[in-house]
């Protein structure tokens, strides 16, 4: 019978099943970090239960770490962290603590570990698990007590899912990115869109996509709504894999990759939705309201909720556009913000680096803007040094930080105040996401990069004399993917 | 967890639609490595409003949250659901809630159900009218009760019977260890193992 990559790697992992229950899928993965997993180690140690397979996973301090040097001084954050140190010492599991040359967040240690491969199921007490899901592994978000759930039998009783194609078809614009794909589709299908489906990305665009790009894709499908991303693994993906920590070798690696080329969706499958997107048409992107949904063409103006469709999406947009201290009909390029922020889960990695890099380069960050740079991991951060990124971005007056979560979700000492404003590689410009009271515009590295050197809502193509501006991310600097080891 | 067969509580009309986990509970308040206690987390920005509806006296003791479409997007934060139980809460009615957060509520207790937002509008309209009026949320007969509406409920059949029994989805799981033995058996000897590498 033909089926979707989702159902193929679904029906691969059923233990068990049963009518009228939900399926039980084992897991190959679970990545853990300190906010979502002391309550699901409590509940191990109350019902007096081990973790049933401490080798299938591993654990980073991420959420809370600080991104500059030294110890956390929050009291409650260090708890949480060294909660979870003593959590996995009792339960034996992996943990990658801040200072170690591989920590970071957990969604960008996974891939550049060669931990996460085609095939797999992946989770993660983190909604932006779905960013595995670049390497066609079925991988989401789940709650602590599926966490716990996990952790005592490596298994999750799920109820099946839609699937829906998203269909991306033509070449991107010079400027246009991975970011501007995904929040295009978002903005299209809307934040409840996806809800129950499992997203897969599919075209000749999202083919002709990097792996770091394919992961800033499938890292916000839960945006809209959606259970998972996933992208159909090709030479890109096993490319990426090869010579990686805990990539397969030898003959292991030539069954893995004959395994792996099965990953796709038949050409006969059924989807129970599709969505179609032209890439040619595409322009940078930026969300202009409190719901990653909220976007629209940079060259856009801030819209009239009057002109929206039903009394519900009226009212949001009225309520975001309060919050957002923005009045109807202002051109996005007018936006002023005090704070740009590149990096997260969805933007942290190597190629985002580079491409932010290229843009302030030889220029300076605007008076009265701060722009913070986090990679994603120790790793990246020390890539990124090797090429000299560090220097092009604090010679720009931008500020070079230690790996973490950071200002994307404000949980260490990197917040907005109330009433500033950011541009923001991150995923959610949800209300006092980034601190309390705090606005966010949710950009790609490209438009985040120009906008500080702007000070305004900008893309590359406003900039004076820019030299490689026009250029698509992963095609600056002669890109190669993340280092291997 | 405790059996959930019927219950009847005030009823609160949160006319807000795509209320996410970061509303429900700020990042700042999940640093705790406990169960308990988020109750002065939920809604917290939206509670130093006074005019919030929980701020409003004959709503702040209310056990049922009747909100907008979209309920429970974003992160996949469990504090959510501690939060509105923690508060009080055992019911969310809404005609669309997001994936993760419907999950969550049902291995906790609070139940989700989904109604046709013309029912939800109804609701709406009549807990405005009677402040602190009781609604009661039927998980037998799948039906809410306010007033003289009565609304039918959608919940699925497998969490309707665990909600209804009171059971814990891990002791249901390990009934079936054997067949996670003999799965774990057949797995490729190539798939990644964290421990080595």
């Amino acid at each position: 019978m033909s089926g979707t990559l989702a159902e193929k790697v679904w029906d691969a992992h059923v233990v068990r099943r049963a009518e009228g229950e939900p399926d039980l899928l084992y897991i190959d993965l679970h990545l853990v970090h300190e906010v979502t997993s002391p309550q699901a180690f409590d509940g191990l140690r109350l019902a007096g239960r081990p973790v049933r397979r401490p080798d299938l996973t591993l654990a980073t301090e991420d959420h809370n770490v600080p991104t500059t040097p030294g110890p956390i001084t929050d009291l409650v954050s260090r708890t949480q962290v060294e909660t979870l140190r003593r959590n996995c010492e009792e339960f034996g599991v992996r943990l990658f603590p801040m200072g170690d040359a591989e920590q970071g967040i957990v969604h960008v240690v996974g891939p550049q570990r060669g931990l996460t491969q085609p095939g797999m199921t992946i989770v993660c007490g983190d909604s932006h698990t779905s960013t595995h899901g670049a390497f066609g592994a079925l991988a989401f978000g789940i709650g602590t007590s599926e966490v716990e759930h996990v952790l005592a039998t490596q298994t999750l009783p799920l109820k099946p899912f839609r699937t829906m194609a998203i269909n991306v078809e033509g070449q991107l614009q010079p400027g246009v990115t991975a970011k501007d794909i995904v929040l295009a589709v978002i903005a299209k299908i809307g934040t409840g869109g996806g809800q129950g489906y499992v997203l897969e990305f599919r075209g000749s665009a999202i083919r002709a996509l990097s792996m770091e790009s394919r992961m800033t894709v499938c890292n916000m499908s839960i945006e809209a709504g959606a259970r998972a991303g996933m992208i159909a693994p090709d030479q890109t993906t096993f490319d990426y894999l090869q010579g990686r920590d805990h990539a397969p070798t030898g003959a292991d690696w030539d069954a893995a990759v004959a395994a792996w080329s099965q990953l796709r969706s038949d050409d006969d499958a059924v989807f129970d939705a599709e969505v179609h997107l032209d890439a040619d048409s595409l322009t940078p992107f930026v969300t202009w309201g409190t719901n990653p949904g909220q976007g629209l063409p940079l060259g856009a103006a801030v819209p009239d909720p009057e002109t929206m469709g039903d009394d519900n999406e009226k009212a949001a947009a009225r309520h975001a556009l309060e919050y957002m201290g923005l009045v109807a009909g202002t051109p996005l390029r007018e936006i002023k913000v005090d704070t740009v922020f590149v990096g997260s889960c969805t933007n942290g990695r190597i190629e985002d680096l580079r491409a932010a890099a290229e843009v302030v380069k030889g220029r300076q960050v605007a008076d009265g803007v701060r722009m913070l740079v986090v990679p994603g991991s120790a790793r990246v951060r020390l890539q990124a040094e090797q090429e000299g990124l560090d220097q092009v971005f604090t010679a720009a007056g931008a500020e070079w930080r230690l790996p973490g979560c950071s200002m994307c979700l404000g949980m260490n000492p990197d917040q907005l105040a109330p009433g500033e404003r950011s541009a923001s590689t991150s995923n959610r410009n949800f209300e006092g996401r980034q601190g309390k009271g705090g606005r966010t515009h949710l950009v790609s590295p490209l438009v985040a990069a120009a906008t500080a050197v702007r000070g305004t809502l900008s893309s590359p193509a406003d900039l004076d004399g820019a030299v490689g501006a026009a250029a698509p991310a992963g095609a600056l600097a002669g890109a190669s993917s993340e280092e291997k080891n | 967890m405790d059996a959930f067969t019927t219950h009847t509580g005030i009823g609160v009309p949160l006319r807000r639609s795509n209320v996410d986990t970061d509303q429900i509970i700020p990042a700042v308040y999940l640093k705790r490595v406990t169960r308990t206690g988020f109750e002065d987390g939920l809604f917290a920005a939206w509670r130093r409003d006074e005019t919030f509806i929980l701020n409003h006296p004959a709503y702040s003791a209310g056990s049922v949250l009747v909100a907008g479409p979209d309920f429970g997007t974003g992160s996949s934060r469990e504090h959510a659901v501690w939060a509105l139980m923690n508060y009080g809460f055992r019911v969310v009615l809404s005609s669309r809630f997001a994936d993760i957060f419907r999950g969550n509520s049902g291995k906790q207790g609070l139940l989700t159900a989904q109604l046709a937002q013309d029912d939800i509008e109804l609701i709406w309209k009549y807990l405005e009218n009677e402040p602190g009026a009781p609604v009661t949320v039927d998980l037998v007969s799948r039906t809410v009760t306010a007033g003289d509406i009565v609304a039918p409920f959608e919940v699925d059949d497998y969490t309707r019977w665990r909600l209804l029994e009171g059971l814990d989805d891990i002791s249901l799981t390990l009934r079936h260890e054997q067949d996670v033995t003999d799965f774990e058996a057949r797995r490729p000897s190539w798939k990644p193992s964290t421990a080595v590498g």
